[in-house]
């Protein structure tokens, strides 16, 4: 198989993915600044014109996609996106407050008087505003509800950046495995070890595994975390299940991941990993967009052409087309190195479709820079 | 000039893409210059230092990986949270056997699962532990730390996780220990954040100058990475600014520069590379205008900007040892060791 023509060199239909009524979710994944966020918000608006009933939802702190989307107000619901053109269809966008939707979740799951207790403990306080993770739990979380309203026929989420990537993938699962866990046994063990054979085994390890964290902890911190837990204990097990549903949801075949790369050694790194995790968890991937990438209006005129041509020309009445042929000697040598990293990548995985967008010289940052993104992305640049 | 004397931990963020890691790594050698020790740390578990500086994967041990300018010696860490979990509850609690219950009864999965900030507490603390340690005789064991840390975005959540832990944890060795970091992080640490002359990586720039500074931490440089300078002459570049190109001019020098004589060229031909030629030159002039404005919201901030180069053919370690020296033109250098308490 070349890397050139034939399967290898497969393109993205994304239209076909945007029109089957058949796909309910895309999952845009891939490093920080490759154009993640751009590429979710052009995707929901390219379908929502093309008649589907979309929402986009963005996880990602820097209110990106308020700003790709003219918005100046995207909150924890979901809220129309004025000026979509096209008959029949919609778009609604919204920003994850993982504080709000971490309340939510407590506030569904509980009675006023407990809901009241977890809310006000300390250890939650800091749980759900400020510990990097909770996001992905919550992103995930917000995913399932927006999926169980079944109010969009397609919703499209973008994903926090780089390492996260994957963490999105893995939330779920951990916290399956945290509910699970011995910690939580311990930390819950006087209210369910009673009658569980080896209970002396397990009990000195529990007093030599309080002491310590008291030591390193501190009582009052421990406390709270055991009030915490305890709560959780009575509620969370609809969470976990909420949490398991919306994992089997990634795997269903009504999900598409589209993993966003730009030309770039690291974001092709990430953008590889990401693939064969998804091959390896059964997770059907759309196709690589790759973003930024550069072309030319003189295609055939090479870089060393170019500056052969540019040192022939010292004398001052020609400086502007000296500077024009270096201009384009510099553009032709990036374009020389993103085709080689693009055909590294689809020699690395011939099945994986791709589809490349050309970088703009001006940022997008309204509906028509998003049209003309996902027109890209349906035309291949 | 850049006095960065007092500053014993530079900390380097910047937008996912903008290079942050090839900027810590180049700030790393430069301030090593001329007999220093430096240890460059990376916590996003992402091996980029390793693949920089062309050394196999990083242990979670401090290895030297390059010489800098004038004999100094840069050392690189890639810290791993779950190693650095127990290495932490024995140097600081030493609970030998009770350490490995916590470890056995899920202390790990404590720390990354039902508090994952528990992980940035690592972090932060590992890179505490390196930039506080003593040499043998008595001084530093390093010059100055360089972080190559998470993006912009979660740049003032990171570092200030331990003004959290502080308060979640009112006494105990934890509560002071997270006391200490803090005090680490406010007094003697410089926040650098890298961006590229776009708008979206200017504004989450000016975003985090300002979360930075509501936090109460420095921030020390704007590093505006991938700088391209115009090969066109200035008032040809004024000119294409106004959608100004004499495309007759460009023929001519196609002409001139024997691109007529290839053999496949025809006149049709010609003027198509000459109208080419145009609009590149005219989507360059439109990109430097925005870049002129970006410059100019960025020196707004009020912080010192130090410009790196666009590099056409990709990074190597040659490239660091290149963006080293140009920092160092602009005045960077690393801590006068006379003044090293």
């Amino acid at each position: 198989m070349t890397a050139t023509g034939g399967p290898a060199a497969r393109a993205f239909d994304v239209d076909r993915m945007l029109d089957d009524p058949a796909v309910r979710i895309v999952v845009c994944c891939g490093s920080g600044g490759v154009g993640k966020t751009t590429t979710a918000a052009a995707l929901a608006l390219r379908a929502a014109e093309r008649g589907r009933t979309a929402v986009v939802l963005t996880i990602d702190p820097a209110r990106r996609l308020a700003q790709s989307m003219g918005l100046s107000e995207l909150d924890n619901t979901p809220r129309a996106v004025q000026g979509v053109q096209g008959g029949g269809g919609s778009l609604d966008a919204m920003m994850l407050d993982m504080k709000r939707t971490f309340d939510e979740v407590v506030i569904a799951h509980s009675s006023p008087e407990k809901a009241a207790s977890v809310l006000d403990n300390p250890f939650y306080q800091a749980l759900s505003t400020s510990f990097a993770g909770t996001q992905e739990y919550m992103a995930m979380e917000k995913l399932g509800q927006l999926r169980a309203q079944d109010a969009w026929d397609l919703i499209v989420v973008d994903t926090p950046p780089s390492r996260s990537a994957l963490d999105f993938l893995d939330a779920p699962a951990r916290l399956g495995s945290f509910l699970d866990g011995r910690l939580i046994r311990v930390l819950t063990a006087p209210a369910r070890a009673g009658g569980r054979a080896g209970l002396k085994v397990f009990q000195l390890g529990l007093s030599v595994f309080t002491g310590a964290l008291t030591r390193v902890l501190g009582g009052e911190l421990l406390t709270d975390v055991q009030t915490f837990v305890g709560a959780l204990d009575s509620m969370f097990g609809g969470f976990r299940e909420r949490a398991e549903q919306t994992y089997a949801l990634l795997q269903d075949p009504e999900t598409v991941f589209v993993v966003v790369a730009a030309p770039e050694p690291d974001a092709l790194r990430e953008a590889s990993y990401f693939v064969e995790r998804l091959a390896g968890d059964g997770m059907p991937l759309g196709g690589l967009v790759l973003n930024r990438v550069h072309a030319s209006e003189v295609p055939g005129l090479s870089a060393a052409q170019s500056l052969a041509a540019a040192e022939r020309l010292g004398d001052p009445q020609h400086a502007l087309a000296r500077g024009a042929l270096q201009l384009h000697a510099e553009r032709m040598t990036v374009i020389e190195r993103e085709t080689r990293l693009g055909q590294r990548f689809r020699t690395a995985h011939p099945s994986v479709a791709v589809v490349p967008v050309p970088a703009f010289p001006t940022d997008v940052h309204d509906l028509d820079g998003l049209r003309r993104v996902g027109s890209c992305l349906a035309h291949g640049g | 000039m850049v006095d960065w004397d007092r500053v014993r931990l530079h900390v380097v963020s910047g937008k996912g893409g903008t290079g942050k890691t090839t900027v810590a790594a180049s700030l790393a050698l430069v301030l090593a210059a001329g007999g220093r020790r430096v240890l460059l740390v990376e916590v996003e578990g992402r091996q980029g230092i390793a693949q920089l500086f062309d050394t196999a994967p990083l242990p979670y041990e401090e290895r030297k990986v390059a010489v800098a300018a004038g004999g100094g010696d840069v050392y690189a860490l890639a810290i791993n949270p779950d190693e650095a979990v127990l290495e932490y509850l024995e140097m600081y609690y030493r609970l030998g056997r009770a350490g490995k219950a916590l470890d056995r009864m899920g202390a790990l999965e404590f720390a990354t699962t039902i508090a994952p900030g528990l992980r940035d507490v690592l972090l932060t603390g590992k890179t505490y532990e390196a930039t506080r340690r003593r040499a043998a005789g008595g001084g530093f064991a390093y010059d100055a730390v360089v972080m190559d840390a998470p993006p912009t975005g979660r740049i003032t959540r990171f570092l200030n996780v331990n003004e959290e832990v502080g308060t979640l944890t009112r006494m105990g060795p934890i509560h002071r220990q997270a006391g200490s970091i803090m005090q680490l992080l406010r007094t003697a640490t410089a926040v650098h954040l890298v961006t590229v002359l776009e708008e979206m990586p200017v504004q989450e720039t000016a975003d985090g100058v300002a979360e930075l500074t509501a936090a109460g931490l420095s921030v020390g440089a704007l590093v505006v990475n991938q700088v391209r300078s115009s090969p066109l002459p200035p008032p040809a570049l004024a000119a294409a600014q106004r959608g100004q190109v004499d495309r007759t001019a460009l023929r001519a020098g196609l002409e001139r520069g024997d691109l007529a004589d290839l053999p496949s060229m025809t006149g049709d031909l010609l003027d198509a590379w000459a109208d080419g030629l145009a609009v590149e030159v005219l989507e360059h002039a439109e990109r430097s205008l925005l870049e002129q404005q970006e410059r100019t919201r960025l020196a707004a901030l009020g912080h010192p900007v130090l410009d790196l180069p666009r590099l056409a053919d990709g990074i190597d370690l040659g490239v660091l040892y290149t963006l080293a020296d140009i920092l160092a033109s602009q005045g960077v250098r690393g801590p006068d060791p006379r003044r090293s308490p």
